[in-house]
């Protein structure tokens, strides 16, 4: 009964008109031991494609995520700006560390006269200065002679009211007198 | 796509490329390369995967066009050694060994048929794809792969017989 559907099944398998479903039946079928002695070579096949199923890739894929090359040379630029920053101050260092003796004759003639010139500068700078302080202590001394003058004006002003005191004592000397010459 | 998702999507179908790339270069090294440059060549182009709608299709054609390129190529530049004069007399010891041995024959017999039909016959009979599915990978026909499959089967069985006396009818 059952090796009769198998029989037809393997001769549709066969010619290549079996369904998935059906070629599954077929494989269930094989896969047990007691099979029929004439169909032992589509055993032997169908174990061959059961053990050939179960083969697996088990090697690993270096799956590298697509690099940003922008964010690469962003740090790329970032050292370089960071070896900067440490080497340039040292090289700026060096240069201060030039004393007066390592420097040869002709640099000291130059240090000297250009520190000859920059005295004679500063000398004629501080002349200045003083005819300035001297200018201003001239105008200073002007305008306390005119706060002066204002004073001596002021006095005069009192000093005029004080003689039309005078003034008037006179007048009233005069009247007196004149009364005393009528009254004789 | 992040790689997870990646993997994700790969890895129902990736064995299959796999055991495609072995069915047809035979060697287990050149599978697994093979398989890995698949691979990385779907990752690269991992934007363009969402628009095609069978994946697992797609890179099944692409294994076996990758694999019959190396097969030329390799034909081109190097010497193929084969056993054809190669004959074998320990009939006896080999019948100790057959249900083992049996098995590795027939894999030896598919190694000998043609690139065409192993393909269609490692898609049906191993990964069980249906007809529309081999037609799209192999871009052959519905009708012309029952051909091929049925003289693939054919053929192995015959071969069988012949060399181990199976199935005495």
């Amino acid at each position: 009964m059952v090796l009769n559907s198998i029989e037809k099944l393997l001769e549709k398998y066969d010619n290549g008109e079996t369904s998935l479903r059906e070629e599954q039946q077929l494989k269930e079928y094989f896969a047990q031991d007691n099979v029929a002695p004439h169909l032992e070579s589509y055993k032997v096949m169908f174990q061959y494609f059961n053990t050939t199923k179960q083969e697996l890739y088990t090697k690993d894929v270096p799956l590298k995520p697509k690099k940003n090359f922008k964010y690469q040379w962003i740090s790329v630029a970032a050292v370089a700006v960071l070896m900067l920053g440490i080497f340039i101050p040292k090289m700026g260092g060096d240069k201060e560390i030039v004393t007066f003796a390592s420097l040869t004759e002709e640099e000291r003639e130059v240090y000297f006269q250009t520190k000859e010139a920059l005295a004679m500068l500063s000398s004629n700078f501080n002349k200045g200065t003083s005819s300035l302080s001297v200018l201003s202590d001239n105008f200073n001394q002007g305008a306390s002679s005119f706060n002066a003058l204002g004073l001596a004006s002021e006095s005069f002003k009192v000093g005029a009211e004080k003689a039309s005191y005078v003034n008037e004592l006179g007048n009233t000397t005069n009247k007196f007198l004149k009364n005393t010459k009528e009254n004789n | 796509m992040t790689q997870t998702d990646f993997v994700k999507l790969v890895m129902p179908f990736k064995d299959k490329v796999f055991r495609l790339a072995k069915r047809l270069l035979v060697s287990n090294e050149e599978a697994e390369d093979a398989t890995q440059e698949i691979l990385m060549k779907l990752w690269r182009n991992k934007l363009k995967i969402s628009d095609y709608k069978n994946v697992e299709a797609f890179s099944m054609t692409m294994t076996k066009n990758f694999c019959l390129d190396r097969l030329k190529s390799k034909q081109a530049q190097n010497l193929k050694i084969v056993h054809s004069n190669y004959q074998d007399n320990n009939t006896s010891l080999q019948s100790q060994v057959e249900n083992r041995d049996s098995v590795d024959w027939v894999s030896k017999i598919i190694e000998e048929l043609p690139e065409q039909q192993k393909i269609i016959l490692q898609l049906r009979d191993i990964e069980e794809y249906d007809y529309e599915e081999i037609a799209k990978v192999v871009d052959m026909n519905p009708t012309a792969i029952r051909v091929a499959l049925s003289r693939a089967r054919k053929t192995i069985r015959e071969k069988l017989t012949n060399t181990h006396s199976y199935g005495v009818k």
